[in-house]
């Protein structure tokens, strides 16, 4: 009987998973955030994957990581530094030991650490044995061959039982973080329930780490920590690319449109694609298309025939639908191109973040060619950018961009699920009457009139040549082009009234303003919130919308002696902060395919402040 | 209600198919008889009221097709005619989506589009302008243009050797594929025809001269004194004859097509291919595509090729349908709530 182990309480933790990408860790990390959520801990994750789908087993560069935050307070990111690293080879060990932090726990499988892997991972010794881990609290488990025993007399194969040893360090982590084991139970059952042999096999892996936990005398300590104060309400837990999904689907049904997605295949946008295709019972109608350009250009076509019409992508996707997008412009269509960023140029770092696209979206096409840009800051705000992109695409007949990027997509946060009826509607107005029909008639807003085949007796046609004002005749005069290029810019820049202005957290004016844009508000916002811990006078905002900008944008940041905009890029942000409001930017650039660490984002805040703390 | 079904009798005309725009294509040039075409066919073959026609087209001399038809109209870009199309019809299959396309425009830069297109067998019909040449930016080969074209941009003779259209729409599963020659008026409209009744992918090669860039292009099958000979008119179910008064026929020794002297006594009509435009192998309009790479063949024009099988966008809504059915109807409040949810109080 082992004796009583004790409990020791943790406002957050965070821990990393590492292993092969055949390991499952991203499986493994997925069950560990979903229990963690429904015990009621606020939690942010972080999945880091290879871009290769099974590396040589035992490589560096074969190594899969999913980290996850957790906590009894508010949190806004994966956490800088894992104080648990669970490796389950040399490699993971190798890849991810630099990270951990001084004193965290280190859960190593044992087992994986012979000659071969070893050998495969660059360690000329083995690091259990050499010294290489002195200040860590290392548990050196034989996760391999603990579920071997565990699964002794299944029908399944060596391999299969091999497979099996995740659930293994599962079940040890949730014992350590006294999570129940019932909610991974019944995902096995579900998972699984036409191999029965596999429920069974998994499940008793799963038993045989918490029970490990329980027995071994190496552990004389767990962890817990307590449900975080959330709003009441319903939640799931929910990632940036799944919420962008259901973004979608409700701007759909909000305003009775029929969607059409017309997309390819590309990393870390695919997953929105996938979702959408299954929701064919609200009539969504997805387009796996041949190219990136056809995925657009079949989506104009149905924007032109009366679909909310979008298409999804990422970085070199865009490049691929710049033409196509300027016929949108021209054409005046409603269209929403969602641009899941990643590392660039080029092929770049397909699996990892990045948010170098900025200039692209804002910039990026032939000719005066204005669209509306959006970015979302957080895995559920995709869900309801998603619906603020269809609205304005809609109201003012015009595409536009929402940039999220690979780890607000591929990251997962609890979401209090909102009810239908909160969600905005959207207007739609088709027209209908002959009498007065212009094509290129526009509205208040400057929106010119939707008006969709099928309809009697406004047979017209659009194109990508320069419309004449009013009738959209193909026109070549000078007057003409000139009034229209302007038209368009002006459309574009009037949205700024039917937006929200820029808000600014803390004191609306002092010496530093934090700006950021898109997926680094969780990082900005904690950066923040430690350097007034510290004393320092900091305020921050965030843009959702950078074109057009909130109208009070130059206000605000006149209101302040400093304005530091941290970015994933060289500063695409401060240029177009500079150009538009002639005021000094500092810039703050790391783009190493990862999120920013707070602890980065504080110390620049320090510096910035030249060591004053800004009192 | 009463009004409506007034409006759906009246009889069209090809006028009501023309817009008010004035047609801006070079003088002599063949896109005129086409447009003449479609117009007179259309009133005869659109069985939709008029709104739900739709005319789409990329880039090139051809492309200005929609702006003259009085119809719902699409000028794209550069090559993405069928995509843009697919598009159109997907959003709401009951239209007649028809494309208006060049050599460059769906076999050069638009190449992709068209072989998927043909692949999903989306309802669209497809009519090519080919002129062996680009026109609009003045004179330069084509994906079409015979090897050894003298153009600006091969001042020493093309390189290339040249697309085959027919068997580059057969080969990608097209289940309509014709050819039809501009100034053939009447055989060009009968082939209008066939793609208006076609449901599925329809693929109508079009002969059209362009008579500043590639005049004379296809002279030997247009001219008097040359036509009889140098033409192919393919007839389902009849034997494949052609040259002055019938006097030559086709006959095929296993893959290999000749052209035998039917005056000599030496061969019969009997001994002739019979086109059979219905069969479901695309080996014969394969064969029939290799005529015009054959020196002494013919040209045939007509309906290689014509099979049935349920379309694309047919596919996505019944797929629709049936979701719906097994499901019931997307419930929103349902997807979010969905997933694994809990509580907090």
């Amino acid at each position: 009987m082992a004796k009583e182990k004790d409990v020791q309480q943790l406002s957050e933790v965070t821990v990393r998973f590492a292993g092969d990408s055949g390991d499952g860790m991203q499986l493994t990390g997925s069950q560990f955030s979903d229990t963690t959520a429904f015990v009621g801990n606020d939690l942010n994750t972080l999945p880091d994957y290879p871009a290769e789908i099974r590396a040589p087993a035992g490589t560096i560069y074969g190594v899969s990581g999913f980290q996850l935050h957790f906590s009894s307070e508010d949190i806004h990111t994966p956490g800088d530094q894992p104080d648990v690293l669970v490796a389950m080879n040399p490699a993971a060990l190798k890849k991810n030991l630099s990270e951990l932090k001084k004193n965290g726990i280190l859960i190593v499988n044992k087992d994986a650490f012979d000659v071969k892997n070893l050998k495969l991972a660059n360690y000329a010794t083995n690091p259990l044995e050499d010294g290489t881990l002195e200040g860590y609290t290392i548990f050196s488990v034989p996760i391999s061959s603990l579920t071997e025993n565990a699964l002794e007399g299944t029908s399944l194969s060596v391999k299969e039982v091999a497979r099996c040893k995740n659930f293994f360090a599962l079940g040890l982590m949730y014992w350590l973080y006294n999570r129940p084991i019932e909610n991974t139970v019944e995902w096995i059952e579900d998972k699984f329930k036409k191999k029965p042999e596999f429920v069974d096999a998994n499940t008793k892996a799963l038993h045989a780490g918490y029970n490990f936990g329980d027995v071994t005398e190496a552990f004389t300590t767990r962890y817990s920590v307590e449900p975080a104060k959330l709003q009441k309400g319903t939640y799931r837990n929910i990632s940036g690319n799944e919420a962008t999904a259901f973004g979608f689907l409700a701007a759909s049904v909000r305003s009775g449109l029929p969607l059409y997605l017309g997309s390819y295949p590309i990393t870390p946008a695919t997953e929105i694609l996938q979702y959408l295709s299954n929701f064919k019972n609200f009539g969504v109608k997805t387009f796996q298309a041949e190219d990136e350009i056809a995925g657009v250009v079949s989506a104009i076509g149905a924007a032109f025939a009366g679909n909310l019409a979008i298409t999804t992508t990422s970085g070199p996707g865009l490049a691929l639908k710049t033409e196509a997008i300027g016929l949108a412009v021209m054409t005046e269509l409603p269209l929403v191109i969602i641009n899941v960023q990643r590392g660039g140029p080029s092929t770049g770092l397909p699996t990892k973040t990045e948010q170098a696209d900025l200039l692209q979206a804002v910039q990026g096409r032939n000719g005066e060619s204005p669209v509306v840009v959006l970015a979302a800051k957080t895995p559920i705000d995709c869900f309801y950018m998603a619906i603020e992109a269809s609205r304005i695409a809609i109201k003012y007949m015009t595409p536009v961009i929402l940039l999220t990027d690979g780890y607000i997509a591929n990251g997962t946060e609890p979401w209090r699920i909102p009810s239908v009826d909160s969600l905005p509607k959207i207007d739609v107005k088709f027209r209908k009457e002959k009498e007065g029909f212009y094509p290129y008639l526009r509205d208040e807003n400057l929106a010119r009139p939707w008006a969709i085949p099928g309809t009697p007796d406004l047979e017209h046609r659009i194109g990508g040549l320069e419309k004449a004002d009013i009738y959209g005749t193909v026109n070549y005069e000078p007057d003409n082009h000139h009034k229209m290029i302007n038209l368009r810019a002006q459309k574009i820049k009037n949205i700024e009234n039917d937006i929200p202005l820029l808000e600014v957290d803390g004191e609306q004016k002092g010496d530093l303003l934090v700006l950021g844009w898109g997926g680094t508000y969780g990082a900005i916002k904690e950066a923040v919130l430690k350097a007034r811990g510290l004393g320092i006078k900091v305020s921050q905002a965030h843009l959702q919308y950078v074109n057009p900008f909130p109208k009070n944008t130059g206000e605000v940041l006149k209101n302040f002696k400093h304005v530091l905009v941290p970015e994933i890029n060289l500063g695409q942000l401060a240029k177009l902060l500079r150009s538009e409001y002639l005021i000094d930017i500092k810039q703050f650039n790391v783009v190493r395919g990862l999120p920013f660490r707070v602890s980065d984002i504080l110390e620049k805040i320090q510096e910035t402040l030249g060591g004053k703390n800004g009192k | 209600m009463e009004n409506n079904v007034e409006v759906k009798t009246a009889k069209l005309t090809a006028k009501d198919f023309a817009s008010d725009q004035e047609v801006r294509w070079c003088p002599g040039c063949g896109d005129y008889s086409i447009l003449a075409q479609v117009q007179r066919t259309f009133p005869e073959i659109i069985d939709v009221p008029k709104e739900d026609v739709v005319w789409i087209s990329g880039i090139g001399c051809s492309s200005r097709f929609p702006y003259y038809m009085d119809t719902y109209g699409f000028h794209g870009i550069h090559g993405r005619a069928p995509i843009l199309a697919t598009g159109v019809k997907l959003a709401n299959p009951k239209l007649s989506v028809w494309v208006a396309t060049g050599d460059g425009d769906l076999l050069s830069i638009g190449g992709n589009h068209f072989i998927h297109a043909c692949r999903k067998n989306i309802d669209l019909k497809l009519l090519l302008f080919n002129n062996k040449i680009y026109g609009l930016t003045k004179g330069q080969y084509s994906p079409t243009s015979e090897k050894g074209k003298v153009t600006k941009t091969s001042p020493f003779g093309s390189v290339d050797y040249p697309f085959n259209p027919t068997m580059l729409a057969t080969g990608s599963e097209a289940t309509f594929v014709a050819r039809s020659i501009d100034r053939h008026t009447k055989h060009l409209q009968d082939m209008i025809k066939r793609v208006g009744q076609h449901k599925g992918t329809a693929f109508l090669e079009i002969y059209q001269n362009c008579n500043i860039f590639n005049d004379g292009a296809f002279a030997s099958l247009t001219e008097k004194e040359t036509k009889d000979e140098s033409v192919l008119i393919l007839e389902q179910g009849k034997p494949m004859v052609f040259g002055k008064d019938g006097c030559k026929g086709i006959k095929l020794d296993g893959f290999t097509p000749r052209v035998v002297d039917l005056t000599s006594g030496q061969y019969s009509v009997n001994d002739l291919w019979i086109h059979d435009e219905f069969e479901e192998s695309p080996v014969r309009s394969a064969i029939l595509s290799t005529f015009t790479e054959t020196p002494g063949l013919p040209t045939p024009i007509g309906v290689f090729r014509q099979v049935f099988k349920p379309t694309y966008d047919q596919g996505l809504v019944a797929q629709i349908e049936d979701v719906k059915a097994k499901k019931g109807l997307g419930d929103l409040e349902k997807v979010l709530f969905g997933g694994n949810t809990w509580e907090v109080n």
